[in-house]
Formats: structure tokens, C-alpha cells, sequence
């Protein structure tokens, strides 16, 4: 029996003390040896920053296996003690951040490859329903060049949107939710 | 054979807002102007975070009891089930409520109505779906309140709600809005949402049923997931 979904309606502005009653930022714990920061800002079509935006993202392990029962690939280490979720809310810069460790590369359509990349879903006032991009790592060139994702992407300029860049020991991801500077979002 | 041949897609969603709607003012910048890049589903969109298990207390779903003494207001249950686009429960799966108290103020502190707060009510609640996907909430009905989207705007009452169903693809935030509300005509909002039988699906039905005597009013709201494609691994072409 086929059923319509419920539709979408937006976070709006209050909902921190709900959503935010723990430390969600932090994918591994600080010291880890491989943890990394992601971090970026989000930006609104006027170029203002978003201060009340939420993100979360969505990541493989070290090894690309997923903690989740569809990805069965035995082969591929599962990491029982990582989730691979984050949520973290825009501060009042407009800024969110996340140590997390670099996903390995996952399986695409068709015997295909994915570069190493993170899912992120942004909700804000404003937003009527999740906006979806991927982050993917400046240090992966030949790994993103193979990624169909990315391919799918066929304007270089739009595409590099979607790749973090490298800054002060961080990988940088800034989000632009409109204009000439737009992120590309998925239809996922 | 790879593994990815073997995988499913999630179905797109119809009743869905568009991005814009401008009578929702704070669209206007915030809405994506390009049009969204269209991927077929991988195996990064089918799995997705299984969060909220052994975080749930006992009573992070009684909305009433999370204080010293009671809130003021009219107690209500809520109660649904989350399901897959295909009619199948949504197990072990988390529900995020966040609300009102029962004058149209949060305790958010970003919140300047004039309403009082109450000591009594924090407007927070979480629980986990059972083997049939059945929640249940119970809480204070909460109140309208304005906003400054437009001349005399008030939204009508609410409970946020947040699901994460089985996958990335299935993630939801949404808000369930109460019967016979004479506010939602005038919400661009709940207005955003275009198509009239999409609407009444954040609509939630009275129950008495539900309803408890001489304790609480009952409302039923379901909510539906997108549903699986039926055959792995192949998407239509357009
Ligand atoms: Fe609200």
C-alpha cells in the first residue's frame, strides 16, 4: 500500500533546547589521532550570515563502512563506537564545527567509486525543507575525479562547491544557501 | 558484482513546499535560487544515523512531569504512528518534540512574546518508536502566537516534530498543526505546503478514543516516511 509522505515544514528559530540537550559536534573524542575539523559558515542571499541555522551530517568510518544495518559489507572494518552522526547549530557568527575523522572512500552506482565525502543537512528558519549537500576533501583529487556524484556536477564552478578547503589546520565549508555563490544542494 | 546493484532508492517526495514561497518572508534570502542537482541514491543516502538509542529516559515523553509541579494548561496525549511510504512501521527509530507552552511562548531565549512563561513547562520531549512505530507524547496544548513575518501575523498552535526513519534520504522536520485552527489561512506556513490534501496531513485528528476521562484530550497524528523503490537499483529516466 503506497502512502504520501507527511510534507516538510521548517525547524524555525527555537529550537536549540530541544534538539541541543548534548554535545553532538564531536564524532570522536579530542585526541583521537586521526580527528579532524570540519567547519564552515552558512550565508544567506544577502552574503549575511545564518546564526540560527542547524547542521548535521551523515559519514562513513576511517575505512568507508557505515554503522548501519544495509551497509553488510564484512570486509570493510565496522567501528561498533562510531556513529557517524553529528548536529551542531550556527553560533552567533554564523559558524558551526565538527571533529569528526576522514570517511574512507564507499561504493557508487554501477561498480563506481565515491571520493571520500560527508552528507550534511542544513534546517533553518526560512528553510522548508532539509537542504542536502556533501562535503568532499581537497586532498582527494584523483578519488574526486572518479566520484559520479561529483561528475553528475557538470559546471566546475558549481563543483567546487562542494569541496572543503584547506585553512589553518581545518578543513573549511562554507555554505551559501542562495545567489551567485549558491552551494549546490541534492535532490535527495 | 558489486554490492551497489543490490540496493534500492527512497521515492521522491510530491507534497513537499518549494524552497521559495515569499509570503513566508524569510524565504526570500534563504531559499536556494539554482535548481538542485539530481543524484541517483547511494549507499550513502540509504543508511543513516540509528541515534537516539539508550539516550531516551523514561519520562523524556511526559512533556507534564518534567518538573517540581504541573503546567498550566489543557493536558493533551499525542500519539501516531511513523510509517514507510509503503504502510510499514518504523521501528526503534527516534521522535524530537519541541513546543509552545500553553500562552504561545518558548523558553527559548530568542523568544520575545509578551506570554508568560511557565516554571513548570520546558516544551521538550523524545521517544522511541515501539514494533508497531507507535510514539506517544503527553503534553499541554500549546498556544498561538505572532511573529513578525507580517501585519497582525500569528502562527497557529504547533508541536515541532523531528524523524530520522532508516536512512539519510528519510530524515524529516515538520510540524503538526491541530484541527478546525480559524489561523491557517492566514499562515503562510502551514500555506507553503500547496497542494490541500498534502496540508491536512500536518493536520492532526481528535480522538476520543485517545482521550483519557477526566485526565487529558487525545489527538492522533501519523506520520509517513518516503517510501522504498520497489526495484533496486535502477531510477527512473527522465
Ligand atoms: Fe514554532
Amino acid at each position: 500500500m503506497s502512502m504520501e509522505p507527511t510534507p516538510s515544514q521548517t525547524i524555525g528559530p527555537f529550537f536549540h533546547y530541544a534538539l541541543f540537550t548534548e554535545d553532538l559536534s564531536e564524532l570522536v573524542a579530542p585526541g583521537h589521532p586521526d580527528a579532524i575539523r570540519v567547519e564552515g559558515k552558512i550565508f544567506d542571499g544577502a552574503g549575511d550570515i545564518v546564526p540560527d541555522a542547524m547542521v548535521e551530517i551523515w559519514q562513513a568510518n576511517a575505512a568507508g563502512r557505515y554503522n548501519h544495518p544495509e551497509d553488510d559489507r564484512e570486509d570493510v572494518p565496522l567501528d561498533e563506537n562510531f556513529l557517524g552522526f553529528g548536529r551542531a547549530p550556527t553560533d552567533e557568527n554564523g559558524s558551526f564545527s565538527f571533529l569528526t575523522v576522514k570517511p574512507g572512500a564507499v561504493p557508487g552506482p554501477d561498480g563506481s567509486l565515491q571520493g571520500p565525502h560527508i552528507l550534511v543537512s542544513v534546517f533553518a528558519r526560512g528553510v522548508l525543507k532539509r537542504l542536502a549537500t556533501r562535503i568532499y576533501f581537497p586532498d582527494e583529487e584523483e578519488a574526486n575525479e572518479h566520484d559520479p556524484v561529483l561528475a553528475s556536477v557538470g559546471d566546475p564552478d558549481l563543483r567546487s562547491t562542494l569541496v572543503a578547503r584547506s585553512e589553518g589546520g581545518a578543513f573549511r565549508f562554507d555554505i551559501h544557501l542562495r545567489g551567485e555563490k549558491q552551494t549546490v544542494f541534492f535532490d535527495v | 558484482m558489486t554490492h551497489e546493484t543490490t540496493l534500492a532508492g527512497y521515492r521522491r517526495a510530491d507534497g513537499d513546499p518549494e524552497h521559495l514561497y515569499p509570503e513566508y518572508k524569510s524565504t526570500r534570502l534563504r531559499a536556494l535560487d539554482k535548481p538542485l542537482a539530481i543524484q541517483p541514491h547511494t549507499l550513502s543516502e540509504i543508511t543513516g544515523p540509528a541515534y537516539g538509542h539508550g539516550k531516551v529516559r523514561e519520562l523524556d515523553h511526559d512533556l507534564t512531569r518534567q518538573h517540581e509541579g504541573e503546567p498550566l494548561g489543557e493536558r493533551i496525549i499525542v500519539t501516531g504512528r511513523v510509517l514507510d511510504g509503503d504502510g510499514r512501521p518504523v521501528r526503534n527509530s527516534l521522535v524530537e518534540v519541541w513546543q509552545a507552552n500553553a500562552s504561545g511562548r518558548y523558553v527559548h531565549s530568542g523568544d520575545r512574546h509578551p506570554a508568560p512563561l511557565d516554571p513548570n513547562f520546558t516544551g521538550a520531549g523524545r521517544c522511541l518508536t515501539d514494533g508497531d512505530g507507535r510514539y506517544k507524547f503527553v503534553t499541554v496544548k500549546p498556544g498561538a502566537y505572532p511573529w513578525g513575518n507580517h501585519e497582525n501575523a500569528w502562527r497557529p498552535a504547533h508541536i515541532h516534530f523531528s524523524l530520522f526513519g532508516e536512512a539519510f534520504a528519510t530524515r524529516l522536520i515538520t510540524q503538526m498543526y491541530f484541527p478546525g485552527d480559524p489561523l491557517f489561512e492566514h499562515d503562510p506556513i502551514f500555506q507553503s505546503v500547496r497542494d490541500p490534501k498534502a496540508r491536512h496531513r500536518l493536520v492532526s485528528t481528535f480522538d476520543l478514543e485517545t482521550t483519557e476521562p477526566e485526565w487529558a484530550l487525545g489527538y492522533t497524528f501519523d506520520i509517513i516516511l518516503r517510501g522504498r523503490e520497489s526495484t533496486p537499483f535502477e531510477r527512473p529516466h527522465e
